[in-house]
């Protein structure tokens, strides 16, 4: 199949262009026909990236199923595949049919809903899949509408100031990327990524306004990079867009940012800083993992105060993605599968831990910590599957996040003992504020009168959380499913990073 | 005055006997009632002469000793403004009739003004340049201030003038200083005195005052002040009209003038327009945040594109001219369709500009909604759409000429941008319900609004082939 990758990503955005010019919104069939037309369109777009994945070559560190045509402007339309993005799109391709599945509730606007996951999609799958520059820069930007979208239209009652603050934080931190990408066209004259991740930027030093910038041009495009980057994990401290975005979406908005959208930052560490400018991450890369070192603990401890259910898991996911971007920031083997390993794993268990918020949202209509307690009375499945993600969540071992994190910190410990202590914290505050939650919301006794009637997981809501216990299981206790794909291309890149960089380098950055 | 060079000038010299004729006739035949046909035949004529202009043959020729000249430069930007003009005045036929504003003098100034528009961007002599200026001028005055009975409008009418005026004076006395200085008015006389590298102190001088003429016309901050006064003064069709052709004209006579004038001497020009740029990037972003007037807001918003395009120029290459036109392409196409949904917002059969209006468009009229959706994000320059290839060409050059602050400067500008752009599809999108505007909308403005706002989805596939034709333009200017 030569056309595959594109497959993959369009057949999303063709059932969002039927949706638009074949349904007349607004009747209950009408809404009944949408929610089956987006769930057939994700269901089948993952069947045939399950075909991408079978035919995948582990052992082939470059690029896969390529596609190329000539674009305008000196663009290429080019797309492929290696070891460190497959899995990204496997994990949107995976997630969105349950996030469909998830929103079956959902009544307003039902068609306008759907197009707008589904255009969602082809975006995310996109920006992970794409070969050129500026095609990746506009995926990536091109999210922001859609989900501005879903946020401000089905979102809670501050869902304006929260899909504002959502669309001109994360549009202010690309702009910088835009001038980095502009910058290295004008530089090498090409937007082609194979190209540009085996050239090298100079990175003598350069002065600006009277300061000397070691890593010189390396360094400042890293750094327009990671500001965009930043911004999108989010790293502390610009994080504060993430926990207003969270709560105020509706589930399945939260769902897709958590499980997806974070991950195009993680993905973009990996696939730019690193390999392109990995002077630049050795110049300012310990810096950033300070800074994820006060997310990590910074953002447990907000967590442990929150009393909106939502938030514990918004902050929880920041604290969790400042992990992962320690172990690809580690530059070690270890620390980047593991954080490859991570993001899937999060992938699964903050996505079931906002499903899991919003089948109690659906009942009882408020996300209160203190309007809950005692559920395991009346919902003794939902406590099981909520402990299990809990627990997945913390990082039990037998869970994929267990497998992740333990290589992250093995891979950190490598290169910075003390930021692996600190790091190590993250294991204990997120059993923390994790377990202090569930005993609140779920243990105790049934005292409030509202609950009393409240009714178990359905099996539509059962049916979402299976594939994801199964998998967060499975990872778990067979991590080879994800780094026998991994490795080989996880290897190239540690290598090419460190050939990169000559032992006595940053002794010479420092003296000129 | 030789055949040769009359056949240069055909299409203008038809144009303007067109209006001639179209005047008599209007005086000849009870006057108003002709006003609707004259103006569907006025938009007619003009997209014919453009289609000629555009497949005629290519090469550059001198008309008059110089005077005038014809190029891919100017036929690009001829095709652009004759196009523009038709569709603007085409799609405001209807609101202009219901308000007894269509009067047959308005076509008629109109084709005037596109005359002088077409003078401008073929000027090779500031004789012709200030010909065409003022043909444009004086035209665009009378209509600014068409609704006679409304202060605003009069105010609108007034205000441009005397600034106009005020800018026209700043012009004259430039191009003095420098036929005081070159002993020409011929662009081509001027450039031979120019040496390379250096500028004559009274050129210098003359060369500021020129451009700051100029840069009152395609409204760039500091010479911006009259701009959301009239387009919030006139009738929405001639503020739709101020949005696009004139402003394609002025920028190609600030190009045209920069390059055949003072082409030698880029270091020069470049920073005085770096400076227009980057102020209108930045104050046209942050005043628009305060306004509710969508008008004014879209006078603010053509400020900060204006404050863009500036900055391609700026680069003074063939890379920033290519840029520039390429952007005005756009640019024109997006205000079109959004002066399109303009003119049909109405309640109760009277026009409303307040953006709160718009409060929940997008249940009542979802594929409206969609399609102004399409264009304020191209607006605001986010992709996928056209906005943003742009925005991309124009920094770029930029980035290539060294104005790496500029460029930054701009990108942070494009946020603060979004803000208000976003805020009408607040409005449309989350807004709370109110009284819904009539549903009532003329065919042409419909096509008008969904053909450029599919224009910027599909655009970016091939950009429809303006790309080669801007190349060639710009390489016809930059030589």
């Amino acid at each position: 199949m030569q056309h595959l990758l594109s497959i993959v990503i369009f057949t999303p955005a063709v059932a969002a262009l039927i949706l638009a010019l074949v349904l007349r919104g607004g009747s209950p069939e009408a809404d009944r026909n949408a929610k089956w037309v987006a769930l057939t369109a994700t269901s089948v777009t993952f069947l045939i990236s399950l075909f991408l994945l079978a035919g995948f070559d582990p052992s082939n560190t470059g690029f896969q199923f390529m596609e190329k045509y000539s674009w305008i402007m000196g663009f290429q339309y080019r797309v492929g595949v290696d070891g460190l993005s497959i899995l990204f799109v496997m994990l949107t391709t995976f997630m969105m049919p349950l996030v469909i599945v998830g929103s079956w509730n959902v009544t307003d606007r039902v068609k306008e809903y759907m197009i707008a996951f589904l255009v969602l999609e082809t975006l995310m799958v996109g920006t992970f899949v794409t070969l050129d520059l500026v095609l990746f820069y506009l995926f990536f930007e091109a999210g922001l509408i859609p989900m501005f979208l879903i946020i401000g239209i089905w979102g809670g009652k501050q869902r304006v100031y929260a899909a504002f603050k959502f669309f001109l934080y994360t549009f202010f931190g690309s702009v910088f990327m835009l001038v980095s990408i502009i910058y290295i066209y004008f530089h090498t004259g090409t937007t082609d990524m194979p190209g540009l991740l085996v050239y090298e930027f100079p990175y003598t030093p350069v002065h600006i306004l009277g300061i000397t910038i070691p890593g010189g041009v390396q360094t400042l495009l890293w750094l327009g990079f990671f500001i965009s980057f930043a911004i999108k994990m989010p790293l502390w401290p610009v994080h504060t867009w993430l926990p207003a975005a969270h709560v105020q979406a509706p589930t399945a908005g939260s769902v897709v940012l958590a499980a997806v959208l974070l991950k195009l930052a993680d993905y973009g560490f990996l696939r730019f800083s690193l390999p392109m400018f990995p002077v630049g991450n050795l110049v300012v890369g310990p810096w950033a993992m300070w800074l994820a070192v006060i997310a990590i603990i910074w953002t447990s401890l907000v967590a442990l105060v929150q009393t909106d259910i939502k938030r514990v898991i918004a902050y929880s996911s920041v604290a969790h993605m400042a992990v992962v971007l320690l172990g690809i920031f580690s530059g070690t083997q270890q620390g980047i599968e593991g954080g490859i390993f991570m993001v899937v794993a999060h992938g699964f268990t903050s996505a079931a831990l906002f499903l899991a918020v919003g089948v109690v949202y659906d009942r009882m209509h408020t996300r209160e910590i203190s309007a809950y307690g005692g559920l395991v009375k009346r919902m003794p499945a939902y406590a099981t599957i909520f402990m299990f993600f809990t627990m997945a969540n913390v990082g039990l071992p037998g869970t994929a996040n267990f497998v992740g994190e333990f290589l992250i910190l093995v891979g950190v410990f490598q290169v910075n003992t003390w930021v692996a202590l600190f790091a190590t914290t993250s294991v204990i505050l997120s059993a923390a504020y994790a377990l202090w939650l569930y005993r609140r919301v779920v243990f105790g006794d049934l005292i409030k009168e509202s609950l009393r009637s409240i009714t178990d997981l359905s099996t539509r809501e059962k049916w979402i959380f299976a594939p994801l216990v199964a998998m967060t299981l499975l990872l778990g206790v067979y991590p080879d499913l994800v780094t026998n794909i991994i490795g080989p291309s996880v290897t190239q890149l540690v290598q090419n990073y460190h050939d990169a960089l000559p032992d006595n380098l940053l002794s010479d950055l420092v003296e000129h | 005055m030789t055949s040769a060079d009359f056949s240069i000038v055909l299409p203008e010299f038809l144009l303007a006997v067109y209006a001639m004729v179209a005047l008599l006739a209007g005086v000849w035949f009870g006057k108003d009632k002709l006003a609707p046909t004259l103006l569907w035949i006025t938009s007619g004529v003009m997209l014919v002469i453009a289609a000629w202009i555009g497949l005629a043959e290519v090469g550059s020729h001198e008309a008059f000793g110089g005077l005038f000249i014809d190029d891919a430069f100017s036929r690009f930007t001829k095709v652009m403004i004759l196009v523009s003009a038709a569709l603007v005045l085409a799609m405001g036929t209807d609101y202009m009739q219901r308000r007894g504003l269509l009067r047959f003098e308005y076509p008629i100034l109109a084709t005037l003004a596109v005359i002088g528009m077409m003078m401008m961007v073929s000027a090779g002599n500031l004789m012709s340049l200030y010909m065409g200026l003022e043909l444009q001028s004086l035209a665009l005055y009378i209509v600014a201030a068409l609704r006679r009975e409304s202060e605003k409008s009069s105010e609108a009418g007034l205000k441009y003038f005397v600034l106009g005026a005020l800018s026209s004076g700043i012009l004259l006395y430039g191009a003095s200083l420098t036929y005081g200085f070159a002993g020409t008015t011929q662009f081509a006389g001027i450039i031979g005195v120019v040496q390379q590298g250096h500028l004559p102190i009274g050129l210098l001088f003359g060369m500021v005052f020129l451009i700051a003429g100029l840069a009152f016309k395609v409204s760039a901050v500091p010479f911006h002040m009259w701009t959301p006064d009239v387009y919030e003064g006139s009738p929405t069709p001639v503020t739709a009209f101020f949005a696009t052709a004139p402003k394609v004209a002025a920028m190609a006579l600030i190009a045209r003038l920069v390059f055949d004038a003072f082409g030698q001497v880029p270091a020069e020009w470049g920073q005085i327009l770096a400076l227009l740029a980057g102020l209108s990037m930045v104050w046209g972003s942050v005043a628009a945040i305060g306004q509710t007037n969508i008008k004014r807001l879209m006078a603010y918003s053509s400020i900060t594109h204006m404050g863009f395009v500036l900055l391609g120029l700026s680069a003074g290459t063939a890379e920033g001219v290519q840029a520039m036109l390429t952007y005005m392409a756009i640019y024109v196409t997006m205000n079109v369709g959004v002066f399109a949904f303009m003119l049909s917002m109405e309640r109760d059969g009277q026009p409303v500009t307040d953006i709160k209006s718009l409060n929940q468009y997008a249940r009542q009229d979802p594929t409206k909604a969609l399609a102004m959706l399409v264009l304020l994000f191209s607006l605001a320059g986010v992709p996928p759409f056209l906005g943003f290839f742009a925005k991309f060409a124009v920094l770029q050059a930029a980035l290539h000429a060294g104005y790496i602050w500029l460029v930054l400067l701009g990108v942070i500008a494009s946020v603060v941008a979004a803000f208000y752009y976003l805020r009408i599809v607040f409005y449309m999108y989350f807004g709370k319900e109110t009284d819904p505007l009539d549903n009532r909308m003329p065919a042409i403005q419909w096509g008008l609004l969904m053909v450029s706002a599919l224009a910027m989805l599909l655009g970016i596939f091939n950009l429809f082939g303006i790309e080669g034709a801007a190349q060639a333009a710009a390489a016809a200017l930059v030589n």
